[in-house]
Order: C-alpha cells, then structure tokens, then sequence
C-alpha cells in the first residue's frame, strides 16, 4: 500500500476506534438511565448492579406483564387497578413472583389483557397497609414480536379478546 | 487482487453502466412492489391481536432496515473516499443521503402511525425511537456537509467524517431492544434466526422487502449519475453529451 493511503487509513481507523470507545463508555454509564422503565423486582430489589431503587413519589415508569386473574374493574366507572410481574421468556406465572399493583382511570389501550406486557407510567405511592403500588397517568401496551394469523391463536390457545365499556363506566368519565 | 475495479473509478464508465442498469432495477423494482404490496395489503392474513393495523409492518421494517442499510452503504463509500481519495465513492455517497433521510422518515412516521393505535401513544424516548431520530439528523447533517462547501473534494472529505463518526449508531439501533428495556418490540426478521411469524406472513414480507431494496437501487443509481455529471460538467466527454442531447432535442422540436 502506498505509504500515505496507509497513513490516512491509520488516522481513519484510530478515529473509528476513538469514537467506539468514547460512546461505549458514555452507554455504560448510562446504561441505567437508557433504560424507559423499572421492573416490579427493580421497584423492590433495585436495578442490577447499581442497587438503585425509585423513591416514594418520584413519578416512573413501569413495565411488565398483566398477572392473570388481577384485573379488577370498577363496574360504575373506569377505575382499574392490576398486577404486574417481571417479563421473562418463557411466559410463566407464579405466586410468589414480585408484583406491584397498578392503579389507573381511564381508557385502556386495546391491546390491553391478561398476561399482556404494559408500560405504565405514574406515581410510586407507598399505600396505608405498607405495600408500594403506581399511581398511574398513563397505560401503553407492549406488543411482542410476534405476528399470527387468527387461526393459528385460536389453535395455540391465545387469548385477544378486547376489553368492553359498559355505557355506565363510559358515562361517568370525568 | 482489485484490479478488475479500476476502470469503475472511471466517471464515464460508470455513467454508462448504471445507465444500462436503470431499467433493469426499475422493472424489478414494479414486479416485486407490486406483487409484494397487493399480497402484503390485500391477501396476506390479519394478525390475531392487531387486525389490519398489523399490516403497516411491511412498509415500516423495510424503511426502517434500508434506513441503516443505507448508512452502512454511505460509510463504506465514505471510507473509501477518506482513505483512498477516489472521488466517485463521494459522489456515490452525496446521492444515497437524502435518499437514507427519507427513508429514515418513512420509517419514524409509519412507526408513529402504528404506535398510536396499538401502544397508546404517537412516540416515546426509548432507545429505539430515539436513535432512529438520532440516524435522521445524522443523514440531515451529511446532506448539509454535501452542499455547505462550493469545492466538492472539501464537501465529501467533511461529510465523510460525519457519517463515520455516525456509523456507531447503527449497532445501537439494532440492539436497542436488546441491550435496554424499550416499549418498541424486538425483531421480527433478523438475518440470523427463525423470523418470528408465520409463513404466510413472511413472504409478502421478502417481496415487499426486495422491492424497497431494488426501489432504493433505481434511485441511488438516478442520483449518482447526476452527481457524476455535475461534479464532471467541464470534462470533454460530458459536454459531448449535453451537445448530443440539445441536437437530438432540437431535431425533435424542428419536426
């Protein structure tokens, strides 16, 4: 190689290690805050490494799946409160996972059930019997990557029915 | 080893060859996107959860893929052009931009349009969102180098240093997903790995995939010719050319 492309080609790969260094350091320390939300076991145990809890009242997000059987609806109007738990592959649901409960008023989005990923973002309230729960402003729905045509969720047994509005709930919205 | 290469470093070689490559890569280029949108838009099953809203993945993956295909592409050419000065990889490098940009802008606009009705809401910061938006002012700051300077060598010297000190964005935009919780979902087709949908699904997807790819082939070609021919405009063989045309048009216009 000619001496002076092999020059440029060393000031050339020396800025490209340069830079991948440089933004490999800045992602790791801010590994934490890349993150868009906590996990119930981050909420109680803190984040990996760093240990970093929320602190009561500080406004966050949350995200994890929709235990099952923990939606509970206000039949008079469209106050909601459930439970998350961790997102792990595979799917699996325990009673003695971490949870934290969700309260909400308003209009889910459709994608919205059971076993469902959720990011919620709210308040974290410590509640009068001592349990943390989230105050929540806002629920948006996690979709995986996964696309199927209806027959082939009917025959692995999935679940997608979308949540229904009585008038009266629908009535007394604020 | 590179030596069957050397006469593409011509610009007149090159002028001719990706004119006789045009219509080739427009034809396939209305084959696949045709076959690819219809089957994808009209044929192709409703996802079980999203319906019909699923469909706006086979333009928005495509856009979103070649978005940083074609940044990849812009970097080889920029680094090319750094190291060995060869000024047609900064011509090819000026026409793919503003081709990236937009495609970057389908991208986060079909995104957006997608995840208003499905997640709840039009955008979020999250890794992936944000270093999408991050990929379009890179392409938007190279376009500005490309036209900021009246000498062109000065131009793609500058611009190339912009997008290879952009390149680093691409690894966090693929593993965005991966590497932090995100709201956007992981991939679905990834080069390596079983895509994560069914087979019916999947093939509209490779032809709506291959159509945007040859799409973005046809126009990066289209530009770079006329690249080649303004940064070329006082050479011999450039103004034979424009002397032919004017004739040619002339005759026409005599008839």
């Amino acid at each position: 190689m000619h001496p002076r492309r092999k020059k440029r080609l060393t000031i050339v790969a020396s800025i490209l290690i340069g830079i991948s260094f440089v933004a490999g350091l800045v992602l790791y320390a801010l590994s934490q805050n890349i993150d868009l939300f906590y996990t119930p076991s981050e909420i109680t145990l803190g984040k990996d490494g760093s240990g970093a809890t929320p602190e009561i009242g500080q406004r966050i997000r949350i995200g994890g799946l929709v235990v099952p059987g923990s939606v509970k609806r206000d039949p008079d109007n469209l106050k909601v409160t459930f439970k998350l738990s961790d997102m792990k592959m595979p799917i699996t649901f325990d009673e003695n996972d971490l949870m934290i409960s969700v309260y909400y008023e308003g209009i889910l989005p459709d994608l919205f059930r059971e076993g469902q990923g959720i990011v919620a973002n709210g308040t974290l309230v410590l509640g009068s019997s001592g349990e943390l729960h989230i105050e929540a402003s806002e629920v948006l729905a996690k979709h995986d990557e996964n696309y199927m045509p209806t027959e082939l969720a009917d025959a692995a047994g999935k679940d997608y029915k979308k949540l229904e509005y009585t008038n009266k709930q629908l009535e007394n919205k604020n | 080893m590179w030596k069957w290469l050397h006469p593409y470093a011509n610009p007149e070689v090159s002028y001719h060859l990706t004119g006789r490559i045009i219509p080739w890569f427009s034809a396939l280029t209305i084959l696949f996107l045709s076959i690819g949108l219809i089957w994808a838009l009209a044929f192709a099953p409703a996802d079980y959860q999203q319906g019909d809203s699923f469909r706006i993945f086979y333009i928005h993956v495509p856009a979103a893929s070649l978005s940083m295909g074609i940044y990849l592409g812009m970097a080889i050419a920029a680094f090319t052009s750094l190291v060995w000065q060869f000024k047609l990889a900064d011509a090819s490098a000026a026409a793919m931009a503003p081709v990236g940009a937009i495609f970057t802008a389908i991208a986060l606009i079909t995104g957006s349009a997608w995840g208003k009705p499905m997640w709840g809401t039009w955008w979020i910061w999250d890794a992936r969102l944000t270093s999408e938006l991050i990929l379009l002012f890179l392409y938007l700051g190279v376009i500005a180098l490309h036209n900021a300077f009246e000498d062109k060598a000065l131009a793609g010297k500058a611009a190339g240093i912009l997008t290879l000190v952009g390149v680093i964005n691409l690894p966090i935009i693929k593993y965005s997903v991966e590497w932090w919780n995100t709201l956007h979902q992981g991939s679905t087709v990834s080069n390596l790995g079983k895509p994560s949908m069914s087979v019916e699904m999947l093939w509209p997807f490779v032809f709506c995939f291959l159509g945007f790819a040859l799409l973005v082939g046809t126009i990066v070609c289209i530009r770079f010719r006329s690249e080649i021919l303004i940064r070329n405009s006082i050479r011999p063989w450039v103004k034979a050319l424009a002397l032919e045309k004017s004739l040619s048009n002339n005759a026409l216009e005599n008839k």
